[in-house]
């Protein structure tokens, strides 16, 4: 646990350049040019938000054709009521909007359940303090064969760190 | 430490000139012969391309002021750039000057309420809706054409001289003072980036009025701006000019370029919607003269006007959506210029349907592509010009430091 994350950067960069594989890092903030030192890949959640809104887009145009056009012809201000092209610039808007509304809605839910933080869910933080001002780097000695549990310790021990907890996890 | 012009832009700069002055003149004798009308076609050139470069000279100090305004830091190593571009302004406002005038003498007639007789009550040439707007039209349409002078050569001149002052001296005092006087800038642009897309562009539409216009006219002022501003960064990066520009500014850049070509397209489709859906006959003229021939059958302006929106649209869009695309110089060169041109034919547009009657146009010339090449040479002389006066990096902007770990 660290007090600063200017502090908690520098040990980062520190332990990878010893080749220690860092696990996660908890933080109440997001800390800038952290996440290519511990090897965090970039999210993909951009791609999934296209991909929603490209659903929604089809969806609402679809449900026009299917409102406005087969199912039950509109005529609205004597507008072209049997052709969705020629209507298209009435649709625009809702597509639009149905568009956004996927496109953030879905982002949305993908971001809650990739990070297993939906409401009700439990917390899988191990200490409440990153919540306030604290800030944790977590290390796996699973994920560190060539480093053994007293190196890494003395590793993170070099660094300027504030607190250190050792747990055995099953 | 100064930017030297590379005797190529400078080559090609005067070439461009010359292929102007050549286009110019070709279509000055040439142009008679179409319909006649004291080569209308000649001076709705000049209209075209007189406000597109003008426009583009705006666009920078607009978003000059909105630098200083927002206390923008990561633009603070580029403001140079903005500061080269709006160096135009002045010329091309002078410009704008001579067209306006010479169309009040009768010269050309772009703008057909410059027409005395159509006050005239109880004359044949009498226009009712005309006159009513005489007011606006009148001498106050000359107060404003003085204003626009006195203030954007005023605010051009203000904010070259404060910021090179800035270099000398150092300190925040003048950085404080261009956030004020920038601030103030922008309550002036409000104002008058309506009226003078209303006084010299939707006026020549006499009898039309949109008030999304105005607000159309300025988002593509600026589209145009933010491109050739991220096309001018990575050329000079490129060419080593600036080596504190990182793909972040890079990216940022293109995020105003692919932002404001969203709104360009989003304020094009509300005016055409709304006209469309009310479908009122004073307000549908604009659109029909685009869409529809004069006997029938599709307008020749029809598959321009629709393939310029698309492109301006689509294209950024789909093309530079993505993270990777907006910090890719291919992906931004290759989108950057087609919009550019794009939005040249956007202000063709603007013009031409209504200055051109619809009988007298015979097709696009050769020779507007040549005048669209003067106009750009006489730009980039000037851009140029502008750039090689003075360090190409500010030297005591207070958020240089700032700037120079930009990160996103």
């Amino acid at each position: 646990m660290y007090d600063d994350e200017g502090k908690l950067l520098a040990a980062a960069e520190k332990l990878v350049g010893q080749g220690i594989r860092v696990k996660d890092v908890f933080s109440p903030f997001p800390i800038h040019g952290l996440d290519p030192v511990i090897g965090v890949k970039r999210t993909r959640l951009a791609i999934c938000s296209f991909m929603y809104a490209t659903g929604g887009t089809i969806l609402a145009l679809l449900g026009m054709w299917y409102f406005m056009i087969y199912d039950w012809p509109m005529n609205i201000g004597g507008k072209p009521s049997f052709s969705l092209i020629e209507n298209l610039p009435a649709f625009v808007p809702v597509t639009f909007e149905f568009s956004v509304f996927c496109g953030a809605h879905g982002m949305a839910i993908t971001y809650l359940i990739r990070n297993k933080t939906l409401p009700g869910m439990p917390a899988c933080n191990p200490d409440p303090r990153t919540t306030d001002d604290k800030f944790v780097l977590e290390i796996a000695s699973s994920q560190n064969h060539g480093h053994d549990v007293d190196a890494l310790e003395a590793a993170l021990k070099d660094t300027d760190i504030m607190e250190l907890s050792i747990k055995e996890l099953a | 430490m100064n930017f030297v012009i590379p005797g190529k832009v400078k080559t090609l700069s005067y070439i461009l000139m010359a292929i102007g002055v050549i286009a110019l003149i070709w279509g000055y004798i040439q142009g008679g012969g179409e319909g006649g009308d004291h080569h209308q076609r000649w001076w709705s050139n000049m209209v075209v391309d007189g406000f597109f470069f003008l426009a583009i000279g705006l666009g920078a100090m607009f978003f000059y002021a909105l630098q200083y305004a927002a206390e923008v830091g990561w633009s603070s190593q580029i403001k140079r750039l903005f500061e080269a571009m709006f160096s135009y302004v002045p010329v091309g406002l002078v410009l704008m000057m001579i067209i306006v005038i010479a169309g009040q003498f009768g010269i050309h007639h772009s703008w057909h309420w410059m027409d005395s007789s159509v006050y005239e009550q109880g004359t044949d040439t009498y226009d009712a809706i005309i006159a009513n707007k005489k007011p606006y039209f009148g001498w106050f349409f000359w107060v404003r054409q003085v204003a626009y002078l006195a203030v954007f050569i005023f605010f051009a001149r203000f904010f070259r001289k404060q910021s090179l002052l800035e270099d000398q001296v150092g300190g925040t005092e003048i950085h404080y003072k261009l956030f004020r006087r920038g601030a103030l800038f922008l309550v002036f642009f409000a104002v008058f980036s309506s009226t003078m897309a209303w006084d010299w562009l939707m006026s020549i539409d006499t009898h039309w009025f949109s008030t999304m216009y105005g607000w159309y006219v300025f988002s593509g002022m600026w589209v145009t701006c933010m491109i050739f501003a991220t096309l001018l960064t990575l050329w000079l990066r490129h060419k080593g000019h600036l080596p504190h520009i990182n793909d972040s500014h890079v990216h940022d850049l293109t995020k105003w370029m692919f932002a404001i070509s969203m709104l360009w397209s989003y304020l094009w489709f509300c005016q055409f919607m709304l006209i469309w859906y009310s479908n009122i006959p004073e307000e549908v003229q604009y659109f029909t003269t685009r869409f529809f021939g004069e006997h029938g059958g599709s307008s020749p302006y029809l598959v321009p006007f629709m393939l310029m929106f698309f492109i301006n649209f689509a294209l950024p869009f789909y093309m530079l959506i993505a993270r990777d695309a907006k910090r890719n110089p291919t992906f931004i060169i290759g989108v950057g210029i087609i919009i550019f041109i794009s939005h040249f034919v956007d202000v063709y547009l603007l013009v031409i349907p209504g200055t051109i009657h619809m009988h007298d146009f015979h097709g696009f010339q050769w020779w507007e592509w040549g005048t669209f090449a003067g106009f750009f040479g006489l730009f980039l002389m000037f851009t140029m010009r502008a750039l090689s006066k003075a360090p190409l990096v500010p030297v005591n902007h207070p958020f240089l430091d700032e700037s120079k770990h930009h990160q996103i």
